[in-house]
């Protein structure tokens, strides 16, 4: 299986080349952000890291201190959808080039990736020990006192964090053909 | 009893970190019948390494814990009340260890417990029975796959399902298809035929108490177990929704009674990371053997 590799700074260019079934090894600066986040970016806050050309993944992660340091000690996706109603107006306004997740987002998140050149990963559910462990550190957390650590923002860096292309800058989403395909499909068993 | 909270504490690790064999067993064969260098090949193998990985760090394979189910058969005359406070109590210090995440959160006010207890978490469900053992199993389930459960009341004029076992296969398929990968897949079916909109819910949940590779004692019910996971893995969903071939892992069924008028089916969904664990304990709280 061939991978491809996308590495921090995430540029337009690198993003719209992108498609739909590519398998992806992220490396660089990303940023979590789950329900409270997106509300409150969706609200008009302010974001306290810049967003423009970066990822936000969907994950409240388990982080313990170790010392001066952060460990993650488990960091799989959450589901996406919850976000919908918000991630379209984020993805214009601040400018992010990719949303990390699990189970795919709908219409208004595929439009605002084809219009302000944008993807949707997703990672594999329920694997939090192997993306855990492609954490190399963590370089910050923001908002934790006002939302609580899983909610917060933390700079993750990662290195080559295994996700897949569901939906591409170009209007197409995985999610969309295979619910279309299985139904066509269960018809024929019915 | 004085290791009772201690054993507990081992069950609810063990659940965490450690999947049961026949799951295990299961996914590896999905993995063996999924297109060489495919996405659902790619997506089973981060899933194989992440089992292995949970298990060698005794970490959650999930960072959601999900819902805590506890299910306990006890001889008469034992004091039920008194290992239920023992298993609050353990499920308290297997959250601040970390093998369970902070995940009881107040309905009304959004705030959470911080330790997983509260009103209606962790839950228990009784049973009693006529042997001098207390059987205790706990099931994890993450909210992604509870999210996916359904129920559907019959007859669905929608999906053409009628008041009989075709109808409840035209539904239980439907909910598949409704699932996609959302669930994260490959899931497992847990499906009760009758009952009421509640004990229907409560006997889908048991049957994840089964092993995947049982079979179900009622021929018809076996039939339609093996059915509908053969069918559902040829509808192309896959691991995750992503395509492929290996969309259920298994699917157990089991049928209450109904009222003339009800006839409902229930169906609970079960993503891969299907925790489930439990042990027979003797009446002064020593592990007599781990069930599966």
């Amino acid at each position: 299986m061939k991978f491809i590799h996308l590495d921090h700074p995430f540029t337009e260019q690198k993003v719209r080349d992108l498609k739909v079934g590519d398998l992806v090894l992220v490396s660089g600066l990303i940023y979590t952000g789950r329900d409270a986040v997106h509300k409150y970016l969706y609200d008009g806050g302010k974001s306290p890291v810049p967003l423009r050309d970066q990822i936000i993944y969907h994950c409240g992660p388990v982080v313990m201190r170790e010392g001066k340091r952060w460990k993650v000690t488990a960091a799989g996706p959450t589901t996406s959808t919850r976000e919908e109603p918000y991630q379209a107006d984020i993805i214009k306004n601040h400018g992010i080039r990719g949303v990390i997740g699990k189970g795919g987002m709908g219409p208004k998140t595929v439009e605002a990736c084809k219009q302000f050149g944008c993807v949707y990963l997703h990672a594999v559910g329920g694997a939090a020990q192997v993306l855990a462990d492609c954490v190399q550190e963590v370089q910050g957390v923001h908002l934790a006192e006002r939302f609580g650590p899983p909610e917060a923002i933390w700079e993750f860096r990662v290195e080559d964090f295994p996700v897949t292309v569901t939906i591409d800058a170009h209007g197409n989403s995985l999610h969309k053909d295979i619910y279309e395909k299985s139904k066509q499909a269960l018809e024929k068993y019915l | 009893m004085q290791n009772l909270k201690v054993n507990l504490i081992e069950l609810i690790r063990r659940t965490s970190s450690d999947l049961p064999d026949d799951v295990q067993k299961t996914i590896l064969t999905g993995l063996k019948k999924e297109a060489k260098k495919s996405l659902a090949e790619q997506t089973l193998l981060i899933i194989q390494k992440n089992i292995e990985l949970a298990a060698k760090k005794s970490q959650p394979i999930c960072q959601d814990t999900g819902s805590i189910l506890f299910f306990v058969r006890v001889p008469i005359g034992f004091d039920a009340l008194k290992l239920e406070a023992e298993t609050r109590k353990a499920v308290a210090d297997a959250t601040s260890m970390g093998y369970l995440r902070q995940n009881s959160v107040d309905s009304l006010t959004g705030r959470n417990s911080g330790n997983n207890l509260g009103p209606g978490t962790p839950s228990f469900h009784y049973e009693f029975w006529r042997k001098p053992q207390v059987d205790v199993r706990l099931i994890l389930k993450g909210g992604g796959c509870e999210n996916v459960g359904a129920q559907y009341s019959l007859p669905h004029s929608g999906l053409n399902a009628n008041r009989d076992l075709d109808g409840c296969r035209r539904v239980i398929l439907d909910a598949v298809v409704q699932a996609q990968g959302k669930g994260c897949g490959p899931g497992v079916l847990g499906v009760c035929i009758g009952g009421d909109r509640i004990t229907g819910g409560i006997h889908a949940k048991e049957q994840f108490l089964r092993k995947l590779n049982d079979r179900n004692p009622n021929p018809e019910l076996d039939r339609l177990e093996l059915d509908i996971t053969n069918t559902a893995n040829r509808l192309g969903i896959g691991p995750m929704g992503f395509g492929g071939t290996t969309t259920l892992l298994g699917c157990k069924i089991g049928a209450l009674n109904r009222v003339p008028a009800s006839y409902f089916v229930t169906i609970s969904y079960m993503c891969w990371a299907y925790r489930r664990q439990g042990f027979i304990l003797n009446t002064r709280g020593k592990i007599e053997k781990w069930l599966y």
